[in-house]
């Protein structure tokens, strides 16, 4: 099973954090690779918030190719972040031109858009991307966002983070969300790696998804370009919060009641029961059946949690004001936030939602049987 | 016959015939419960000469004999009295002294059931022993990573929908503006497919609509049955049990100004009306109730003047064109009932189902599709449409899901699947594997009549005498001396044993495969088959 780890924090920090919090855990993931999801960055960041950011894997062919594919559209680097690794990596971790980390300015032509166009030209535009790289294998891309950085990388958490120096300056942020490998397809391709993205929502997952084919059946005949990918079956549940909340227009206390809706009994004693009867008709379609927990990132920065209808996966989250982590097992939260109140420590259950807010001073837990806000 | 007369054509011996009777004189105590019994006077009381040699141990007697006769039980060679296997003889005799046997070459039988000029009509199966669903394996079995679910322990809900849901984006606009939303019904997935009252007894009727109460009300299953094209009778209609009850309409609309005039009486809701185009048995065909079956009560229920036969055209004749009479049809029938109750049509399987659907899925009062395959049964019908008439229903639903899914529609346009679910036994792997293809809900009808009421038909053509009003089981005869055989009690604690192990099995299914908050409509990537071309059409795993 992999190990999740996820933590927001009023001070910024360095993804080294994440990554020690999964090599305590590292019984529980075999070290064939480690992603890396970091938002609300500070440092040189700090002042370009709206800036997207493109995160990928180069080859120096796909480098070229990039910047004249960016140059024609408009874009201008505004800042860059080399890493420059050494000749050889570590064993298990493959060889790479250029991890890419970089800002740009928005083309002109874009001032103007409403933020809906804005965001969806940046995600066609990585589409473009992700799709020219499919092509020639040259380019990989993560993310491309403001204020979001990605990094996925195959080996073990600890020797890729060393191998890419990740505990730098320019690196550090506050929400940082990071998941370790256990692999259970051979080949591993890194658009299979958790974290994934799409439009500012992040999530990871551990377990398999059982009802993977008949969901992505689903979301892949919405019509929406950014469906696409699911080389993991735990995409969807990226984008199913993300269908939940831009096509729907529910809050994160509706993702559990898409996913994982009550049992009919259940329903009709909730105070929004013909509401709900109705949401689980309309989307049977996307509810999960697998064992999972679930950690995702809101484009406000909010984290949460959820578990499957069986809470069939651990999970666990922890902190104290202005900093809270969620990790598969006690000893990440342990290593991440060692003096914090332990009694406090929370275990999200079979019909909780547990989120932190972009404030970060507490963990709010919403239970599938709380009165639901509707959708906007 | 004797060797000197002539023979006429159609003069058989008992080895031509496909069933033969074995009688054995030793054991039979010549009580004639076998001759009274048989529905189609196959057997009489034969009086048999028999000449005994007795020759003498010595030289000075002549040679002599004797000739004696004896009573038993003789076959009749008469097409008209053809032997029909369904051993009901052998279930009545004391002694076992009488079995009919299944002749070990293809009958001449055949040749000469058209006597008059009129084919062989029959009810009953197809008579094709195999199907293709036995071969569907469920070869995702969750192991390691997402341990399978435990059939016995964890909770399951596998409900499925019948009626037009909406797309959730447009759901939610009409929730929030107060607009209509089409009516769901949230029901069992295996549905009692349409048997006619009529077609079927009364008893027969009765313990299944008996069988389907206790489900609903005392075991919390919301099992539903089709009434097939034969109305409903009058207390039904008035009664609270309705809501279980999915009224047909079909080309001879049976029995439907009895249910109109019901309608300003009726309690509750039928839970929808299906509007019968085809059936898998006689595909093309209208229903066909045989004169012999038109009793008093049948004639009442339907409307219709007693002891003659009620063939159904082939098409609602009402309409100028099918998409004319499928819109116009769904919509009238919708709004009979105030919009307050799915309305959707069922056709057999065929190559132009796409069209139906394609239809259905531009028409917002639909409700789903239903689609019968090729080995669905009936009660009576011509051998020909029976034996060569049809569509498979494996690609025919895979194909119409298929369809709804790049229309974006998988969820909004249930499709149910029937026509041969179970013909082998197993009934729940066949119902889960149509499931998987993208069938959101199975129809069975066969399976019911063998489980529930011991009917003697097989593929391999016993009894199929359904049309004639002569089921030695009383399962489809009008005849008070015939169906009073069955016990309507027990017919209803049939049912109900057949849909509990069909919920566990399906569960013994769903379980490994590591589902069980929903059902697994859909879920292609957990069938495979054993034939490359197979698992190519119907796009799954080939697995060897
Ligand atoms: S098997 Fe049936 S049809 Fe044949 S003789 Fe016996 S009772 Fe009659
Ligand atoms: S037992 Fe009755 S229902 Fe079954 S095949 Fe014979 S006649 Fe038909």
């Amino acid at each position: 099973m992999c190990r999740l780890f996820a933590i927001t924090s009023k001070e910024p920090l360095s993804p080294m954090v994440a990554v020690e919090a999964l090599n305590v855990m590292r019984e529980g993931h075999d070290g064939s690779g480690v992603g890396l999801f970091l938002r609300d960055l500070s440092g040189p960041f700090e002042d370009l918030k709206d800036a997207p950011i493109l995160s990928g894997i180069f080859s120096e062919e796909g480098l070229k190719r990039l910047d004249t594919f960016m140059m024609d559209v408009g874009f201008m680097t505004k800042y860059k972040i080399s890493i420059k690794v050494p000749k050889t990596p570590p064993p298990g971790v493959p060889r790479r031109d250029i991890y890419l980390i970089r800002a740009y300015e928005y083309p002109e032509e874009w001032e103007g858009l409403s933020r809906e166009d804005l965001h969806f030209r940046l995600m066609t535009t990585r589409l473009q991307l992700r799709s020219m790289g499919e092509q020639k294998e040259d380019m990989i891309v993560f993310s491309f966002w403001p204020d979001v950085i990605m990094l996925k990388e195959i080996g073990d958490p600890m020797a890729v983070a060393r191998h890419l120096q990740l505990d730098r300056k320019e690196l550090r942020a506050r929400v940082l969300m990071a998941q370790g490998r256990q692999n259970t397809n051979y080949a591993i391709n890194l658009y299979a790696c958790h974290p994934f993205f799409i439009q500012g929502f992040a999530s990871m997952t551990n377990g398999e998804n059982t009802a993977f084919i008949p969901i992505r059946t689903f979301l892949e005949s919405r019509g929406f370009p950014g469906y696409i990918g699911y080389n993991s079956d735990s995409e969807v549940f990226t984008h199913i919060l993300h269908y939940t909340t831009t096509r729907l227009g529910f809050g994160i206390e509706a993702y559990k009641h898409i996913i994982t809706p009550l049992q009919d009994g259940d329903i009709e004693k909730h105070p929004n029961a013909e509401f709900l009867r109705r949401l689980k008709q309309t989307c049977r379609p996307l509810i999960i059946d697998g064992p999972n927990c679930v950690i995702g990132c809101l484009p406000d920065g909010s984290l949460f949690m959820v578990q499957d209808r069986k809470k069939l996966r651990p999970g666990v989250v922890g902190g104290k004001p202005g900093m809270f982590a969620f990790s598969s097992e006690i000893c990440g939260l342990d290593a991440a936030i060692p003096l914090r109140d332990k009694s406090r420590d929370l275990q999200p259950m079979y019909l909780d939602t547990a989120v932190v807010g972009p404030d970060r001073q507490e963990v709010r837990l919403c239970s599938q049987k709380d009165p639901l806000a509707l959708p906007r | 016959m004797q060797p000197e007369r002539p023979i006429s054509p159609s003069s058989l011996s008992v080895k031509d015939l496909r069933w033969q009777i074995l009688w054995d004189k030793e054991t039979c105590t010549l009580c004639g419960k076998c001759t009274a019994v048989c529905p189609v006077n196959a057997i009489e009381l034969g009086v048999f000469r028999k000449r005994l040699i007795e020759p003498p141990v010595g030289f000075l007697e002549p040679p002599g004999n004797i000739t004696k006769s004896y009573y038993g039980v003789r076959q009749k060679t008469d097409p008209a009295y053809a032997c029909v296997g369904c051993a009901m003889c052998n279930m009545v005799c004391p002694n076992n002294a009488i079995a009919p046997m299944r002749a070990d070459e293809v009958d001449k039988l055949r040749f000469h059931l058209d006597r008059g000029g009129q084919p062989r009509r029959r009810g009953g199966r197809r008579n094709v022993p195999g199907v293709l669903l036995d071969r569907l394996k469920f070869i995702r079995i969750s192991m390691l990573t997402d341990p399978a679910l435990d059939a016995g322990r964890h909770e399951f809900e596998l409900r499925t929908l019948l009626g037009r849901v909406l797309p959730p984006e447009e759901n939610l606009q009409h929730i929030r503006e107060h607009g209509w939303i089409p009516p769901v019904r949230e029901i069992y997935p295996l549905v009692i497919g349409g048997m006619s009252f009529g077609a079927l007894s009364p008893n027969m009727w009765e313990g299944l609509q008996m069988g389907v109460a206790y489900l609903n009300e005392e075991l919390g299953m919301p099992v539903r049955m089709s009434t097939g094209e034969g109305g409903c009778p009058p207390r039904l209609l008035r009664s609270r049990f309705l809501k279980y009850v999915i009224l047909q309409i079909a080309s001879g609309y049976f029995g439907w100004d009895e249910i109109l005039h019901a309608i300003p009486e009726m309690k509750e809701d039928p839970c929808a009306i299906e509007i019968k185009y085809g059936q898998g048995a006689k595909p093309g065909d209208g229903g066909l109730l045989m004169w012999y079956k038109v009793n008093r009560l049948i004639a009442a229920i339907r409307g219709v003047p007693a002891g003659v036969s009620l063939p159904s055209p082939p098409t609602h004749q009402t309409q100028y064109s099918i998409e004319e009479s499928v819109a116009k049809m769904i919509q009238s029938m919708s709004m009979a009932w105030g919009f307050r109750v799915p309305v959707y049509p069922k056709i057999s399987g065929t190559s132009t189902a796409l069209a139906v659907l394609n239809n259905l899925t531009r028409n917002p009062y639909a409700a789903g599709l239903a689609i019968d395959g090729e080995d669905g049964g009936t009660g009576a019908a011509y051998n020909v449409s029976m034996n060569h008439m049809g569509h498979p229903i494996a690609s025919n639903i895979r194909d119409a899901y298929l369809t709804l899914v790049k229309l974006g529609m998988q969820n909004q346009l249930p499709l149910f699947a029937g026509g041969g679910v179970g013909k082998t036994g197993n009934l729940a792997a066949n119902a889960a594997a149509l499931i998987m293809l993208g069938a959101s809900g199975i129809q069975t009808g066969k399976y019911i009549m063998q489980a529930a009421a011991g009917c003697l038909g097989s593929e391999s053509d016993r009894c199929n005498i359904c049309n004639i009003g002569l089921c030695p089981k009383g399962i489809t005869a009008q005849d008070p001396r015939l169906y009073r055989r069955l016990n309507v009690d027990d017919v209803a604690q049939r049912v109900v044993d057949v849909f509990l192990s069909f919920d566990t099995e399906l569960k013994k299914i769903v379980a490994p495969l590591g589902r069980s908050t929903s059902l697994p409509i859909g879920m292609s990537d957990a069938l495979g088959v054993d034939d490359y071309r197979t698992a190519e059409r119907l796009s799954i795993k080939y697995v060897v």
